[in-house]
């Protein structure tokens, strides 16, 4: 199998052959053809600009790999502020040694992930690293959208319900499910998300904010939300959807399924007023899309989550490095 | 046959809750031996279903946080010699030493593994002919028997590159010291599940007599909590100190046998160390002189000077029960889960963390 | 030294090495530490990497039915709760 080699970095003609027989070829848009220094883009009104990087071990996870959830990361960033996403970079950082198959793989769940969410990927840089320098390879998108209607965490208010689109923790438990041996018929949530957020906001739904529940889960957008605006939140622990595997890996190594990653599930803070209305265009996306929790009047800035006994507790945002509780 | 959920029910919670609060007339101080049980009752919100008589202490059962900072300046001090591959069970990573944490060596470049099975040393040392593999095995009698194997295995297929850190400890010694302590006053015990699995329920009857004071070996799961909690509160109410199982689907009264032969087996009694309890006599566990070729202190020859706990830390008075975390001038503000000064706020079951996380914060 | 889950065995291979499953997420472990016969579809207690015990879970049905019939008798108001003397316990046992 023919693999990256450190020519291919080194500007010359593999890097050539590299750039314009396989990236451009994937990727084709007639943006990225006109084979400028720098993409040249037509956009109106007010703009997003959001850039994420990607590291992530095992590259590929069932539900998705390094290349979907490097697009999804960006497109969802842009999604969550009310943009609609239009442009995204993609720079390669490849470890020497990685199979051209694989990069190929790669390359293409990028391409289709941006056609899902009706993005192209104008431009791009390409490294070639030695071996042990990276691990395969890390990917770096920055994308720019439209807002179709702004949603920020400023207007957060006391009032406002919490609304989650999914149930949590399915990327975080695949990823540790790899790393531990542990088997599981379980997928990634790993999924663009502005095509639910625009259903949102065609139907006159703006949410008063949002944000994918991306690394340190629901916990740690929680925990963001309680202290930007001031205002305790409320959460009731029944409300939040969890797969049984999900359950399952959280016991078996000492997590909270808050506390887990998600790539394609986000939260909202709505008028109470469309509380109904967007919960029924969550459903149409994902049934499981329900009311946590909402806003209270009171001002620590914490996070409280209710259980089925009526016992409250503190929701903690994740700490430290996740490491499988033993004791 | 779900044993997980079915024992968390709501409406069998909820009426063992009303029947707790009903009965519980006088202040009940129930010390739960086992870091998993504070765990669970913090995560569960237990306090706040069994009314305000009953007062939760949290006991020496969490084996990271009883752990003397001499034996961590040890695992780190193993851990920096070239071509040893140190291997330990998670939290331990995160506990500070005199200077630094095993987490800080990896980040230096020391080659430090967190597994989830003790049973991975065998095949690291294995792959890693020329490396030294070192076990640092802590635990209570629940994880001792894994250790055990894992030194039946390297005797076995003769390893001649894995040592083992015994850091293994039993459970009665310190409660022994702990109800000894005039100062202290506890008036029931939650007994361990899972060490209870491996010792069986006979053990707590020599210490519920002796002290005169009831023992519920419980499990994990609310409804077991809720179930031995009620048990306790009546025989407080009523004057007993029985022994009672409520974990019996899985904790006999002389508990598992195979397992005990083979700790006996590979391990002695010897004096340890504990962690604001100081040295109790017979409270851990050494090799037996025929496997000491096995062990890393001996192995190694490290020697590290006297390690002084932190001043401001009240981990000891709080694994002896005498004090809360909320009593202790670091708690939450200096010392917190992303620096942890003492202890009892590294391991997840800490009485520290596990206030931390789930609870006021003073 | 708790996490301890309740887990259903699938399979065991000739090394005494056991497939076993928890909440749909599947693992190996080790079924050195058990001295008693341990059959497919029985439920032991896992504890990093080993199983502990074989569960009891005819005990284990036993105590729940006794819970149910408790919190039943609760909400129909056929108990009080000062009702009895060893609650549980003593039902139990």
């Amino acid at each position: 199998m023919k693999k990256i080699l450190l020519a291919h970095g080194g500007g010359g003609q593999e890097m050539n052959e590299l750039i314009n027989g396989l990236i451009f070829r994937i990727f084709d848009n007639e943006i990225l053809a006109q084979g400028n220094d720098s993409a040249i883009l037509n956009l109106s009104g007010k703009i997003a600009f959001s850039t994420d990087s990607f590291v992530v071990s095992p590259t590929k996870f069932p539900g998705g790999d390094i290349g979907k959830i490097a697009v999804c990361g960006t497109i969802n960033d842009l999604a969550m502020v009310g943009a609609k996403p239009r442009y995204i970079s993609c720079a390669l950082i490849i470890e020497e040694g990685l199979g051209i198959d694989e990069l190929k793989e790669i390359l293409n769940s990028m391409k289709s992930t941006a056609d899902e969410a009706g993005a192209s990927i104008v431009c791009g840089d390409t490294k070639v690293v030695s071996k042990g320098s990276c691990d395969k390879i890390f990917i770096n998108t920055s994308g720019i959208g439209e807002i179709i209607k702004e949603s920020r965490v400023e207007n957060l208010k006391s009032g406002a319900k919490i609304l989650l689109s999914g149930d949590v923790g399915r990327h975080g438990a695949v990823i540790l499910a790899n790393r531990n041996e542990l088997n599981l018929d379980l997928q990634s949530d790993c999924k663009p998300l502005n095509n639910v957020v625009e259903a949102l906001l065609n139907a006159s739904i703006a949410p008063l904010a949002m944000r994918d529940a991306t690394r340190g889960g629901l916990s740690a957008v929680l925990n963001e939300w309680a202290k930007a605006c001031g205002r305790d939140i409320k959460i009731s622990e029944e409300s939040i959807a969890v797969s049984d595997e999900v359950m399952g890996i959280c016991e078996i190594l000492g997590f909270e399924p808050y506390e887990l990653a998600n790539e394609g599930t986000f939260v909202l803070a709505i008028d109470p007023k469309d509380e109904i209305k967007a919960l029924e265009i969550l459903r149409e996306f994902d049934s499981s899309a329900n009311t946590i929790g909402e806003i209270l009047d009171s001002n620590k800035g914490n996070v409280i989550i209710q259980n089925s006994y009526g016992a409250s507790r503190f929701m903690e945002p994740p700490k430290g490095e996740l490491l499988p509780r033993i004791c | 046959m779900d044993l997980i959920n079915s024992f968390r029910d709501k409406d069998k919670i909820l009426a063992l809750s009303q029947i707790i609060k009903q009965r519980s007339k006088k202040p009940l101080n129930i010390m739960e031996i086992c870091g998993g049980h504070t765990h669970s009752i913090m995560k569960f919100g237990l306090p706040q279903l069994v009314g305000e008589n009953i007062n939760f202490i949290h006991g020496p059962g969490c084996p990271v946080c009883i752990m003397p900072r001499s034996r961590i300046d040890e695992a780190i001090a193993i851990a920096s010699i070239d071509g040893v591959i140190f291997c330990t069970l998670a939290d331990m990573l995160r506990v500070p030493g005199s200077k630094g944490s095993l987490a800080m060596l990896r980040a230096d470049g020391a080659d430090i593994r967190a597994l989830y099975s003790p049973l991975d040393t065998i095949t690291i040392a294995k792959e890693n002919p020329d490396k030294k593999v070192v076990f640092f095995a802590i635990g209570f009698e629940t994880t001792t028997p894994m250790s055990a194997v894992v030194v039946k295995q390297a005797v076995e297929l003769n390893l001649q590159n894995l040592f083992i850190h015994m850091n293994h400890v039993t459970v009665p010694a310190p409660v022994r010291a702990i109800m000894s302590d005039k100062d202290v006053k506890i008036d029931a015990f939650l007994g361990p599940s899972h060490v209870s699995v491996i010792t069986g329920s006979k053990i707590y009857e020599e210490l519920a007599n002796e002290f005169k004071t009831p023992i519920a070996v419980s499990g994990f799961e609310p409804l077991d909590l809720m179930d031995s909690i009620l048990n306790l509160v009546n025989q407080h109410e009523n004057g007993t100190h029985k022994v009672y199982n409520e974990y019996a689907r899985v904790v006999s009264k002389d508990g598992n046998l195979k397992a005990k032969e083979l700790i006996d087996r590979y391990f002695q009694p010897c004096d340890f160390e504990w962690r604001g309890l100081g040295v109790i006599k017979d409270s851990g566990l050494r090799l037996r002189d025929e496997f000491s070729y096995l062990d890393a202190k001996k192995y190694f020859n490290v020697e590290v000077g006297e390690s002084k706990e932190s001043k401001a830390c009240i981990c000891g008075e709080i694994l002896r029960g005498k004090a809360k975390p909320y009593d202790c001038k670091v708690f939450g503000k200096v010392c917190n889960p992303q620096n942890p000064i003492g202890s009892c706020m590294v391991s997840g079951e800490g009485a520290c963390a596990a206030y931390y996380k789930y609870s006021k914060r003073g | 030294m708790c996490l301890s889950i309740p887990s259903k065995v699938i399979s065991i291979d000739e090394n005494n090495f056991a497939i076993v499953e928890t909440l749909g997420v599947k693992r190996g472990v080790s079924l050195d530490l058990i001295a008693e016969p341990i059959s497919v579809g029985d439920y032991v207690l896992i504890h990093v990497g080993f199983a502990m015990e074989k569960i009891d879970t005819k005990y284990a049905l036993e105590s729940l039915e006794i819970y149910k019939q408790i919190a039943d008798d609760m909400n129909s108001g056929k108990i009080s709760a000062d009702e009895g003397d060893m609650g549980l316990a003593a039902l139990k046992n």
